[in-house]
């Protein structure tokens, strides 16, 4: 059997990174300040895969997603970093125009086997251009996997898949779980794209989490067992595909849903989930679904604002409250 | 140069300018939906170029990129079904004119977004050094493009890690409806080599063997290492930017001495004819050949189906 240990976010993604680039020679790292990262994730690769796979990057980002679309397109496995999720908007062009694109628009000649790997999220008074929650974002965009996984155990199964996979994926590292443990276990493992993940069981509402906000739902649901409510808590694990069927089969228990995320409310995941629960599950839900997210409003500095943005531990748990009546 | 491949280099010029042509006759005829933006008169640049490298190399191409393409190799027949929007297409019909890619010769695709192959061609050129198989990209790009953040972020990464990257600019003259002079200082735009610290060239874009030598000279420094180099081919298309272009930016006049003094395959069969002693029974059945071709091509664009609706999402994913 193999055993557990414990270990941060940063460092399970670390071992991934070593793992697949130990077991296929084609996957190597592009990005800017790989050797002395941001948040420390590639310290030190270089030693072992040295500067030819370990690609300090100028900081072009269009160079960067670019770069790794040309080389997914002739036989390798590129691993891009973005340092903060806020510089995507740099690269928009050929994430949206080529790289979620160059298979359709070849008739299914091209294939683009790439990860771009990016830390999004709030939390560190980095201000309006460096934490914002861009996630659904992309959604609307065909042709793109997204992975958000919340725990150390699901980002390193996650990427190993992602690595893997001949689409090209937007992996969304919140920058607060970097220093969050949690256990892994020794030896192989990969997770699927798809397949939600029921953090915890209960039977009186559904509460649908990602990333940050999957431990503050965690810690709600603790908080409403103390009060004899039963809540759900599924986290997606990935954006694109979304398994709706694990959400949908819990609303069956619980006929009563919530959304949590980080990004804006406003055309967010919760907005998607809503939707498509609405098509498909209205049946089964007996009070109306609600939504919190991040205010619609860009990010402020100060600490104090900062935390207002937020869903949080005692909002999810009153806002279950109030939606059970 | 041997006269069988000065031959080649006319019959690649001589099939783009007769698909083109073909291609207009078939829009204007109802047969072709979409934009078209033609490459007759810039014949040379593709011509020259692609001949440059072998067929296990990359190209990088524009939203004018059947010249690139067919050039590259590309399959005519398959080519006009994609612009027909047919199943049978390069691209299945999901690309049209705009993204028009054969990737078994090695395109690498073509782009709508100006200066979006630029950046997806160093990946190419930074494959070919990871894997250590010695082989090259060329980039092509109009004048425009070498306005983009992206020319520019893509001249310094390939400068700075040496990719064996051609950049290619085929500056007509005018960035779609604006002329040189309204959207750049620069006479040249190879000196934006400089900025990037590799070498800039100027070649006459009409001269399909100043075209070849230019970027056997790149190609051969790229193989060896050296790293990349700006080409800038100073050409001009005898059709507006798309099909149905008014034309308001330039005069009649300037389009008909172009195409009277500055036809490149028209240049060229003068000099089979004067410096390479190539006798017109030598041309006769090579064009006859292509014009047979591209007819055929028509006929099986026009009689393939099209696109089955149930599969409209089919290449979304792999």
């Amino acid at each position: 059997m193999a055993e557990n240990r414990l270990m941060t976010g940063k460092d399970a993604i670390r071992e991934a990174l070593i793992e697949e680039m130990r077991r296929d020679k084609t996957v190597f790292l592009l990005g800017e300040d790989l050797e002395q990262a941001t948040f420390g994730v590639t310290d030190g690769l270089i030693d072992e895969f040295g500067a030819e796979r370990v690609r300090n990057s100028p900081i072009s980002e269009n160079a960067i997603i670019g770069a790794s679309i040309g080389a997914a397109l002739t036989g390798m496995r590129p691993v891009a970093e973005i340092m903060f999720a806020d510089f995507l908007m740099d690269a928009m062009d050929p994430i949206v125009n080529t790289m979620a694109k160059a298979r359709f628009m070849t008739g299914g000649q091209a294939k683009v086997p790439m990860v771009i790997r990016t830390p999004s999220g709030a939390g560190l008074s980095a201000g309006a251009q460096h934490s914002q929650s861009p996630e659904a974002l992309f959604m609307h965009i065909p042709g793109i996997k997204i992975a958000v996984p919340s725990t150390p155990y699901d980002m390193k199964g996650l990427l190993k898949t992602s690595i893997r996979m001949d689409d090209p994926v937007l992996f969304f590292e919140h920058k607060m779980l970097y220093y969050e443990g949690g256990e892994v276990p020794d030896g192989e493992y990969t997770l699927p794209f798809g397949k939600a993940d029921v953090k915890r069981q209960g039977k009186d509402v559904t509460i649908i989490a990602v990333l940050a906000m999957v431990k503050k739902a965690m810690m709600a649901a603790d908080m409403l067992a103390g009060e004899g409510i039963e809540a759900e808590v599924i986290d997606p694990r990935t954006l694109n595909p979304l398994d709706m069927e694990t959400i949908i089969n819990s609303l069956k228990k619980t006929k009563k849903l919530i959304t949590v995320e980080e990004g804006a409310r406003t055309g967010g995941i919760g907005a998607e989930i809503a939707a498509r629960v609405a098509e498909d599950a209205l049946d089964y839900l007996d009070a109306p679904i609600k939504r919190l997210g991040g205010v619609d409003c860009p990010i402020p500095f100060s600490p104090v604002l900062e935390e207002v943005m937020y869903p949080t531990e005692d909002s999810i748990a009153a806002a279950v409250k109030q939606l059970l009546g | 140069m041997d006269k069988s491949l000065a031959l080649n280099l006319y019959a690649t010029m001589f099939r783009i300018r007769t698909f083109e042509e073909e291609v207009k006759r078939q829009f204007e005829d109802g047969n072709i939906p979409g934009f078209i933006h033609l490459g007759s008169g810039q014949e040379a640049v593709s011509a020259g170029a692609c001949a440059a490298i072998n067929h296990d190399d990359y190209i990088g191409s524009t939203h004018r990129g059947h010249a690139n393409l067919i050039a590259k190799g590309g399959r005519t027949d398959k080519m006009m079904a994609e612009l027909f929007a047919r199943e049978t297409g390069s691209c299945k019909g999901r690309g049209g004119c705009l993204h028009i890619t054969e990737m078994g010769v090695g395109s690498l695709g073509a782009n709508g977004i100006v200066a979006a192959g630029i950046i997806v061609a160093n990946g190419a050129a930074l494959s070919a050094k990871l894997q250590h198989n010695n082989k090259v990209v060329l980039t092509f790009f109009g004048d425009g493009a070498t306005n983009q953040g992206k020319f520019h972020e893509a001249m310094n990464l390939a400068s700075l890690w040496s990719l064996p990257n051609i950049f290619i600019c085929e500056n007509n003259l005018y960035g779609e409806a604006t002329p040189l002079a309204q959207h750049m200082k620069l006479k040249d735009i190879a000196v934006r080599a400089k900025a990037y610290d590799m070498p800039g060239v100027v070649v006459d874009g009409q001269d399909v063997l100043a075209v070849y030598e230019a970027v056997s000279t790149a190609v051969k420094r790229a193989r060896d290492g050296k790293g990349p180099t700006l080409i800038e081919a100073k050409t001009y298309r005898f059709h507006g930017h798309h099909i149905g272009d008014p034309e308001t930016y330039r005069t009649k006049e300037e389009v008909e001495e172009w195409m009277e003094k500055r036809d490149p395959i028209k240049l060229f069969k003068e000099k089979l004819i004067k410096e390479f002693k190539v006798k017109n029974t030598e041309i006769d059945p090579i064009e006859a050949k292509i014009l047979k071709e591209i007819e055929a091509a028509v006929t099986f664009a026009s009689g393939s189906p099209t696109p089955d609706p149930a599969s409209l999402t089919r290449d979304v994913y792999v």
